[in-house]
């Protein structure tokens, strides 16, 4: 699979160059302001500013004009660097919605006054577009808007929005009606409904996303913003009240001048959460660039930070926990049943059955006994397809009513035509369950002629990764159609903690409900439009992008590779820009104590000698002291975007943790 | 708002009545009851006379009295009516120059300067009424005292000597005599000459 | 050595008491005291029923500190009148005029709010009428208010989904009458027997052994000594965080402190109910791990300035080594000799580790470090032991900062107790933090600024700057010990640190039930594997390192200008290297 997203290096020189333009543009005060932190340290560059130039012009100035003038030019530093930190973070973005925002140009639409191919047509702008208009979309168009495929089938090119080459199949009816404005039908055509306004697109909101331009703040973001606010004000008023205290001291000693204004701003913007100030946007942008990354889109920054904290995880068995699809590997008749009946059974009732399942009943069929698949329709026969509620599927011909499914949907099946499933059948069905398999009985009418093997392979190394997540605390939960038994097999030898048999839309429902109550945060996948509700009640949602249109609106976040596995990977990304933005603020307070002991004894030279005594870094004179203090505060910043940007290894520092 | 006064007042007007009357009464009768010479002030009675009380310090300054701490009360030592300390840091000049002039106090019965003066005969007490002195502080004033009264060094040490008190010494206090009660008791022993 | 086993005993007398004492606690707000109930129930249901106080009412966190604020404004106001009627009132054998109206209201303001800064003279300006009724009954109610306030918190974290926190009325009933009434009968009568005195007599007169020449010339020959109600005010002072002193000189006066062992027993009092509250806690919420761990930090916060106190007073005055002086015994300029350098290094600790702040010695003349040890535990904001009530949820605010920062670094969002943190009780716990110590800080920048603050200081140099600082350290952490150089009674300073107290005190309260409201409407969360365990010693020293680092980034300047500075140029002085 190609992802174009990913190979964004680092450092891009294309990039590097517009954050720097961008970081100077950040400088105006009307946007520096919704950073308090490094809004104050813009405030006190200014400051400095003009008591160099006081000091050059009048040569009464509180210090040397050229000591106040490095000062002054390494506090404007510091607020680029943490402006270029968050261009860079957002330069990333950009460049991606770039490529997004050439997808989106307005195109031409065929609105259809009617769900009709040969309804009247009229031309006009995607643009104009609204909810609920009918647009058709033939071979070679792009598709003018988000919406839902109600007739036609098409082979569309998604790898605008998803990088996937391979074109995917878009029709009417079932789970795969879902299609995006953007991309482009290769062949046929189709009738869409559109189910967006322009602006609020699929496409819109990815752009909005990946520019970080809506980016709300997380609840957890705005936390740590009181904190950092309270710090600020704490240093504001130590470094205020200073001047006090040092003019008091100047008279108590009877020597010396009082500290000087340059020092006190030094000292103010060298202890204010500079560090964290500065990369707190970047850290948040970089926590949804890496979801791009994955090929995940969420809605907001806040799904992103859920992710971090959810604790209980809902698996769908099929793709995330066992190897795609089951297939069958034995056919295991009733008493009185020829094993060739039964697999002619099975097959007739089978073949309408597109699922991987049915499709490998088939080909066992024709392996073990070389049955040849017959048309349907010659046979006049009617399918009946599998529905979540009856959970079985089957065929109607010459009045024999056909079906295969669940144990206990097959015993409600004969029960109603009379019959009972055979003890010896149920043992099979038992043994079967016991083993992990899923037992699929057939029946005819009131007969039950037999049980089709079909195994489930658990994923490799699946295993391990479900122990990682439960050392993190995170409680995997696998949801499964299968029957309570082959459920209980299969999650033990997947390690899963806890599994949901017979599951059906309600029930999956009821217990994301019941997790909720409970206290957890949930994340769930799903594609179906069944699974709409689920997904519009768990915490985090992920839709897989070849879902429905009514799946990925109810979840928070897509995944664009259809992969339900991804899960995993939205978790550890949301755990992980949780701690890289703890461990920076670690970092950034407490290494503000050092800083004190290079400033305080140079601050307070002339009144204090005494003080010099505390300078344990042996800075030779207080005015190296007092630059070296603000010229490492600022490298400090640059130092750690890369760390910003990538995010600390989150899994090896909680594991670390958890070994303490 | 009746809802909040009716509590407020009357719990604020029976919370005084108990802590504010009942309480201290109740701890009076009972003080009275079981310890009526020590909650009435440890009055030290010489004949009918009281003469101090044995927790309170009292001034002495005769050479032929053993001396107790220097005392920062206002207008003068050992006014019980003000107690407090000098509140003079380590470094105030005012603290170092008393001090000075203390030791100068002191040298002249020590002329030949042979002992280090114990800091408690130099320094303020905290509550300006401290009854006692360090032991060392005791024997550093025998010689002067025995000399002045008359006394053998030895009758007037083992008379120091017995008034060492402490409760544990060295772990949870550190020995010392009360001055008023050495003083009366040396003014007792040479009243009967008993040695 | 000795110092060692001395404290080492102190610790472990308090330990074994107050564990006990936290699980009777904690009983007795939840109303299952049942023996104690026996005995007192009748008091408390008469009380009720002459009150009105319904035992089944339950408030909102609004409420409840509606309740409380109008509570301590009118035991307040009434301690103000007293001050202010005194000489029309019974009770008053020396004929004691009204006090000042800057003083009083600084007194009112300092004894509702369980601070008493003493800006008065005890012996000289109280007629006794104003110390019982007035000053005693505070002492009771303003510790009981601290303890309703921790029972709310405590609750706070029980509480699933609910709006309320309990009763005021009720839980400050139950704390004064089941604990604080008890206790102190019980240590008002120890202290007497150890010669505290206890008697409605004014004062005695004796006849001194050595009739004294004073300086003006006129022959002295008697000696007032004062007397007063002093064992039952000394025994809630000291057990209700509360310091004020019957007498000037507080716990250094004989007749309050006669006796090393009355001085282990108030020491003991002093850390008793605020050491129990951390056990009362731990019951109360289901975990008696998280007891131990509050109690475990707040000892680790105090052990470190404790020795370093005691080191530097033992250490004596370097300023005097080259006048022949024996300074074994430690600095002893305004120490007493039954107690001596270390006794007094430990009360220092422990009376400014609680927001106590009666004192045995004049903290004034310790030397530097020594001072500084008792003034940065006050500006730790009174959370290593603290008042009572006060220091428990002081410190758990802290917690909440520190599970924050905590929870961030291991990747999830914070929860302590089972209720998550969210951006409502960081901004709360931010502002309890905050303000206390910006009160501080302007307060002295002020006092620094007006000549009203200047000319108040005692000691020339740095030593007038910590002076000024330790004093508006006290007041707005509520703890009432001073460096008594500073005079305090100018309009400036009674006023000011009205205004420090008031802030320490209420502003914080406010903030606090704010806090317990929030999280007693919240749900509780699941404890799983990823939750960041609080019941740990790593835990512990995170909150601890939080504490510090606080402390730290807040007052490093300030203490570098005061106590610092003295130390470095006493090293000066002394002609020794620093």
């Amino acid at each position: 699979m190609k992802k174009q997203r990913s190979t964004l290096s680092m450092f891009d020189k294309a990039l590097v160059v517009r954050a720097f333009k961008d970081a100077a543009r950040k400088l105006d005060p009307r946007t520096l302001y919704k950073n308090p932190v490094m809004f104050v340290v813009e405030i006190g560059s200014a400051f400095t500013t003009l008591l160099f130039l006081h000091a050059l012009a009048t040569a009464a100035g509180e210090a040397s004009p050229w000591f106040i003038l490095a000062v002054s030019l390494w506090l404007w530093f510091t607020v680029l660097f943490g402006n270029f930190a968050e261009a860079m973070a957002e330069g990333r973005g950009k460049a991606q919605a770039d490529t997004l925002r050439r997808a989106r140009a307005d195109v031409p639409a065929r609105r259809l006054a009617e769900p009709r191919r040969d309804a009247p047509v009229e031309e006009v702008l995607s643009a104009l577009l609204r909810r609920g208009d009918l647009v058709l979309v033939a071979a070679g168009d792009l598709i003018p808007g988000d919406g839902e495929v109600i007739d036609g089938i098409a082979s569309v090119d998604e790898s605008a929005i998803t990088g996937e080459s391979a074109p995917v199949i878009r029709e009417s009816g079932g789970d795969r009606t879902a299609v995006t404005g953007g991309t482009r039908v290769l062949s046929d055509w189709i009738i869409v409904r559109i189910t967006a306004d322009p602006g609020e697109t699929f496409l819109d909101r990815m752009i909005a996303m990946v520019e970080g331009a809506k980016r709300q703040k997380t609840p957890n973001e705005i936390a740590l913003s009181i904190l950092l606010a309270a710090l600020t004000i704490v240093f504001l008023l130590a470094t205020v009240t200073l001047l006090a205290y040092s003019t008091y001291a100047v008279g108590a000693a009877g020597s010396g001048t009082p500290v000087t204004m340059t020092v006190l701003v030094a000292l103010l913007v060298c202890l204010i959460p500079t560090t964290i100030g500065g990369l707190l946007s970047a850290i948040g942008i970089a926590g949804m660039d890496r979801m791009v990354q994955a090929n995940v889109l969420a809605t907001s920054g806040r799904a992103v930070e859920a992710a971090g904290d959810v604790d209980v995880l809902l698996l769908d068995k099929t793709g995330t926990i066992t190897l795609g699809n089951r297939e069958a590997v034995a056919l295991i008749p009733a008493k009185g049943v020829k094993e060739r009946a039964l697999a002619d059974a099975a097959q007739l009732a089978s073949l309408a059955d597109e699922t991987p399942e049915g499709r490998s009943i088939v080909v066992l069929a024709k392996k073990k006994f070389g049955l040849r698949g017959r048309d349907l329709r010659s046979l006049s026969a009617s399918f009946v397809p599998f529905s979540a509620h009856t959970r079985m599927s089957g065929v109607d011909v010459d009045g024999k009513q056909i079906r295969k499914g669940a144990a206990d949907a097959i015993d409600r099946f004969v029960g109603e035509h009379g019959g009972v499933v055979p003890s010896e059948v149920q043992e099979i069905v038992a043994e079967l369950c016991r083993g992990g398999a899923t037992p699929l009985l057939v029946a005819q009418g009131k007969q039950v002629l037999g049980v089709v093997h079909l195994k489930d392979i658990v994923k490799g190394g699946i295993k391990d990764r479900f122990a990682q997540m439960r050392r993190l605390g995170i409680r995997t939960v696998m949801i499964t159609g299968d029957n309570p038994l082959t459920a209980s097999a299969i999650a033990a030898e997947a390690g899963v903690d806890d599994f949901l048999a017979e599951a059906t839309p309600e029930r999956k429902l009821a217990l994301i409900r019941q997790y909720q109550q409970e206290g957890h945060l949930v994340a769930m996948t799903g594609d179906g439009t069944n699974d709409a509700p689920a997904l519009a009640q768990a915490d985090v949602a992920v839709a897989m992008n070849s879902g429905t249109q009514a799946a990925k609106e109810a979840g928070n976040m897509v995944d664009l590779d259809s992969n339900p596995t991804k899960l995993l990977d939205i978790v550890a990304i949301g755990k992980q820009m949780l701690m890289t933005r703890g461990a920076l603020t670690t970092f950034s307070i407490s290494n503000d104590v050092s800083k004190y002991f290079a400033i305080i004894p140079a601050a307070f030279a002339t009144t204090y000698p005494e003080l010099g005594s505390l300078n344990v870094m042996g800075l030779h004179s207080p005015q190296t002291a007092v630059l070296s203090a603000v010229i490492f505060n600022a490298l400090i910043i640059v130092g750690l975007i890369p760390l910003a940007l990538r995010g600390i290894k989150a899994i090896d520092l909680l594991l670390r943790w958890m070994a303490v | 708002m009746a809802q909040l006064l009716r509590p407020l007042l009357s719990s604020l007007l029976l919370f005084s009545a108990l802590f504010g009357f009942a309480y201290p009464a109740a701890v009076t009768a009972l003080a009275s009851l079981a310890f009526p010479s020590k909650a009435g002030g440890s009055v030290v009675l010489v004949g009918q006379e009281a003469v101090g009380s044995s927790l309170i310090g009292q001034p002495f300054t005769r050479p032929e009295s053993f001396w107790g701490r220097p005392s920062a009360t206002a207008p003068s030592a050992y006014n019980a009516s003000a107690s407090g300390g000098s509140n003079l840091g380590p470094l105030h000049p005012r603290l170092l120059k008393a001090i000075e002039a203390r030791v100068e106090a002191l040298r002249p019965f020590d002329p030949e300067h042979a002992r280090p003066i114990p800091i408690d005969l130099v320094t303020a007490s905290g509550s300006g009424l401290d009854p006692h002195i360090s032991k060392e502080a005791a024997f550093y004033q025998v010689q002067r005292v025995a000399r002045s009264r008359g006394l053998s060094e030895k009758a007037v040490r083992s008379l120091v000597e017995q008034h060492v008190e402490g409760l544990w010494p060295g772990v949870f206090d550190e020995p010392r005599v009360n001055v008023l009660l050495l003083n009366l008791d040396l003014k007792n022993m040479e009243q009967t000459g008993v040695e | 050595m000795a110092a060692v086993a001395q404290y080492g005993a102190y610790f472990a007398v308090l330990v074994v008491a107050a564990v006990p004492l936290g699980h009777y606690i904690a009983r007795v707000y939840d109303g299952q005291a049942s023996l104690a109930q026996r005995l007192l129930g009748p008091l408390e249901r008469g009380i009720y029923r002459i009150t009105g106080i319904r035992l089944d009412e339950e408030m909102t966190a609004k409420r409840y500190a509606f309740c409380l604020l109008a509570f301590n404004l009118a035991g307040a106001l009434v301690v103000y009148l007293l001050q202010r009627l005194q000489g029309y009132l019974p009770l008053n054998p020396a004929h004691r005029g009204g006090v000042d109206p800057f003083v009083a209201f600084n007194t009112a303001v300092s004894f509702a709010s369980n601070t008493n800064w003493q800006a008065y003279g005890g012996e000289t300006t109280m007629s006794p009428l104003t110390q019982m009724a007035g000053l005693t009954v505070q002492n009771f109610l303003s510790a009981a208010t601290g303890m309703a306030v921790a029972a709310a918190l405590a609750r706070g974290f029980i509480r699933r989904g609910s709006g309320t926190l309990g009763s005021f009325w009720v839980d400050l009933t139950r704390g004064a009458i089941y604990v604080l009434l008890p206790l102190s009968l019980l240590f008002a009568g120890l202290l007497v027997s150890q010669g505290v005195v206890q008697t409605f007599e004014g004062s005695i007169t004796v006849k001194l052994v050595e009739p004294q020449e004073s300086a003006a010339g006129q022959t002295i020959t008697e000696q007032v000594i004062p007397l007063g109600p002093v064992a039952s005010q000394v025994a809630i002072k000291q057990l209700g965080t509360n310091g004020g002193g019957y007498f000037n000189a507080n716990s250094a006066h004989p007749f309050e402190n006669p006796t090393p062992l009355s001085n282990f027993l108030e020491l003991l009092a002093i850390l008793l109910i605020p050491a129990a509250l951390c056990f009362t806690f731990g019951s109360m919420v289901k975990s008696r791990r998280h007891g131990w761990v509050l109690f475990a930090t707040m000892v680790a916060l105090v052990i470190p300035p404790l020795l370093l106190c005691a080191a530097s007073e033992h250490g004596g005055n370097r300023a005097l080594a080259d006048l022949g002086i024996d300074q074994a015994a430690g600095n002893m300029e305004g120490k007493e000799v039954r107690f001596g350098a270390f006794t007094s290094a430990l009360w220092a600790t422990v009376t400014t580790a609680a927001s106590n702040g009666s004192v045995n010695a004049m903290h004034d003349s310790f030397t530097p470090l020594g001072g500084l040890a008792p003034m940065w535990l006050m500006q730790l904001g009174e959370v290593a032991f603290g008042g009572v009530g006060s220091g428990l949820y002081g410190l758990l605010m802290f917690a909440i900062i520190a599970v924050f920062i905590a929870g961030l670094m291991v990747g999830r969002t914070p929860e302590l107790l089972g209720k998550k943190l969210e951006a409502y009780e960081m901004k709360m716990a931010a502002l309890v933090v905050l303000l206390p110590s910006a009160a501080v800080l302007v307060g002295t920048a002020i006092a620094c600024a007006l000549p009203a603050g200047r000319a108040q200081v005692l000691n020339p140099g740095p030593h007038g700057f910590s002076e000024m600082l330790y004093a508006f350290s006290s007041a707005a952490n509520n703890n009432g010990s001073a460096f008594s150089g500073l005079d305090a009674t100018n309009r400036f300073y009674t006023l000011a640190l009205s205004l420090c107290m008031l802030i320490g005190r209420y502003w914080v309260i406010v903030f606090v039930l704010a806090v317990a409201g929030a999280l007693g409407r919240k749900n509780a969360v699941p404890v799983s594997a990823g939750t960041l365990p609080t019941d740990t010693p790593l835990f512990a020293l995170l909150l601890i390192g939080t504490v510090l680092l606080i402390g730290a980034l807040t007052f490093i300047p300030a203490l570098a200008l005061g106590p610092v500075v003295e130390h470095l140029r006493l090293a000066a002085v002394a002609g020794g290297a620093p």
